[in-house]
């Protein structure tokens, strides 16, 4: 019973670094998806097909090879330095699930009936206006749930920067078991209880986001 | 000329291979209330989505108020109009959609006062006022705080008609507005035009299969087949006393269902 507590103990210092990993990726992304989704949906030829070539590649390979990337190739390769660590984690984070999500908004907006932008022409309003109050508004409807999701797979790809040395929840669990080995099975049940315990809120907010995104959509 | 409020001249509409519309003249004066009829396919709707600025007519001009809709000048040459210049002259009309198309995210006193209140930058405790004296009107006065999703199809279309005459416009399309609604919920939205027709000074231009409501309403009925204005005249010419033989049979097959 000590050693759990204690285990606890350790792994409550990695959850600060977590946690900010989180929260940053959650904000920076979230922006990414919306300027690139837009962009998918835009008439400008060059902005859409730069933005389809940047989800294409980091859709396209693993997160944990671009994490790599920007933590030791770039600063080798052309001697580019995105800051701290923890800086480096989050862009690369934010940068891959920002290509994911962008896919849900252009979806989401590709999916608000016709019929509501001919309403909003009948009305005159501008092409911004348009977006901005009828057409944006009932995409974050209907992409939130998927984007609830998102949140969580977020939440567990931050485990991944204990790999460039960011000292983590896991990191700490890692540290820990190398010199318990005996304590491996507490240690690595305690991590997937403390993720867990991290991704309940994100969970409860994807549940509600579903009961609220059906309703106020247009649907035909 | 200068009296019709809207002008179509030779208009032609093509859909990839198909020739929708084959040469329309049609002129609307202020306050005239005209009703388009005819089998489905025969483009009575594409004459009025081209003035509601939804479709653009392969070639043809429309005037609105003597102003070239689809068309403008730019150095001296006529060129495709430009958003601007379509938002310039689009303001004096108003267009009820089959579907009704209300925002779902939005009260129905919202999807009244958006409209002024962004477009036209009104005043928005006038517009508020405005919109709930147009909301009781079309007899919805106890309803304004509910969602569109919580009304009956005929009452949705009778907050279409608020939301666009809220717009104040010259001209208002009405398309097939009431072919989606369950029969008994017709009635109720029909009234609400007939009211406004009598009120007067808005023209109309109604896309419909109701035959009696046309002859109640309409100074004049137009009847399209294939793509082009096969017989036109007073309500009563047209459905009393049809011509063409076309007419004839489309009334015929009308009558019998």
């Amino acid at each position: 019973m000590s050693s759990i507590m204690e285990i606890s103990l350790v792994l409550l210092e990695g959850i600060k670094i977590t946690l900010i990993v989180l929260a940053l990726s959650i904000t920076i992304s979230t922006l990414i998806a919306f300027v690139a989704g837009l962009s998918r949906v835009s008439s400008n030829v060059l902005l859409n097909k730069f933005t389809g070539f940047y989800v294409e590649i980091f859709r396209g390979t693993s997160l944990i090879i671009q994490l790599f990337w920007f933590s030791y190739a770039l600063p080798g390769l052309f001697n580019i330095h995105l800051g701290s660590d923890i800086w480096t984690a989050v862009i690369a984070i934010s940068l891959n699930y920002g290509a994911y999500m962008s896919e849900i908004v252009r979806g989401a907006i590709l999916s608000v009936s016709g019929g509501q932008t001919e309403a909003s022409i009948a009305l005159n309003l501008t092409k911004f206006q348009r977006l901005r109050y009828i057409i944006i508004p009932q995409a974050i409807r209907m992409m939130l749930p998927e984007y609830g999701n998102y949140l969580i797979q977020i939440l567990k790809a931050t485990s991944l920067v204990s790999l460039i040395g960011l000292t983590d929840l896991l990191y700490y669990g890692n540290i820990y078991r190398s010199t318990h080995l005996a304590e491996a099975p507490t240690v690595y049940l305690l991590i997937l209880v403390f993720y867990f315990i991290l991704a309940l809120p994100l969970i409860a907010f994807t549940r509600k986001m579903e009961v609220f995104s059906k309703k106020g959509v247009a649907q035909q | 000329m200068g009296e019709s409020i809207v002008h179509y001249s030779n208009i032609f509409k093509t859909f990839g291979e198909v020739d929708v519309l084959k040469g329309i003249d049609l002129e609307v004066k202020p306050a005239e209330k005209v009703a388009l009829i005819g089998p489905s396919g025969s483009g009575k709707t594409t004459i009025i989505r081209m003035l509601m600025t939804l479709e653009q007519p392969t070639s043809g001009t429309i005037l609105v108020n003597g102003e070239n809709l689809w068309q403008m000048e730019k150095k001296g040459q006529l060129v495709m109009a430009d958003e601007h210049h379509l938002r310039s002259i689009r303001g004096d009309i108003g267009m009820v959609f089959q579907h009704f198309n209300l925002f779902p995210h939005m009260t129905i006193l919202e999807n009244c006062m958006l409209a002024p209140t962004i477009v036209k930058k009104e005043d928005k405790t006038e517009v508020e006022q405005q919109a709930v004296e147009m909301l009781e009107k079309v007899g919805l006065g106890d309803k304004i705080d509910l969602y569109p999703s919580q009304l009956s199809g005929g009452q949705k279309q009778r907050v279409a008609m608020a939301r666009a005459l809220m717009m104040k416009p010259k001209v208002m399309l009405f398309d097939e507005v009431t072919s989606a609604l369950d029969p008994e919920l017709v009635g109720e939205v029909l009234e609400v035009i007939r009211d406004l027709a009598k009120e007067g000074e808005m023209a109309m231009i109604l896309v419909t299969h109701e035959m009696d409501f046309a002859l109640d309403i309409a100074d004049r009925i137009l009847f399209l087949n294939d793509g082009v204005i096969e017989e036109e005249g007073s309500p009563e010419e047209i459905l009393m006393n049809p011509k063409s033989e076309r007419l004839q049979d489309f009334l015929a097959r009308f009558n019998n269902r």
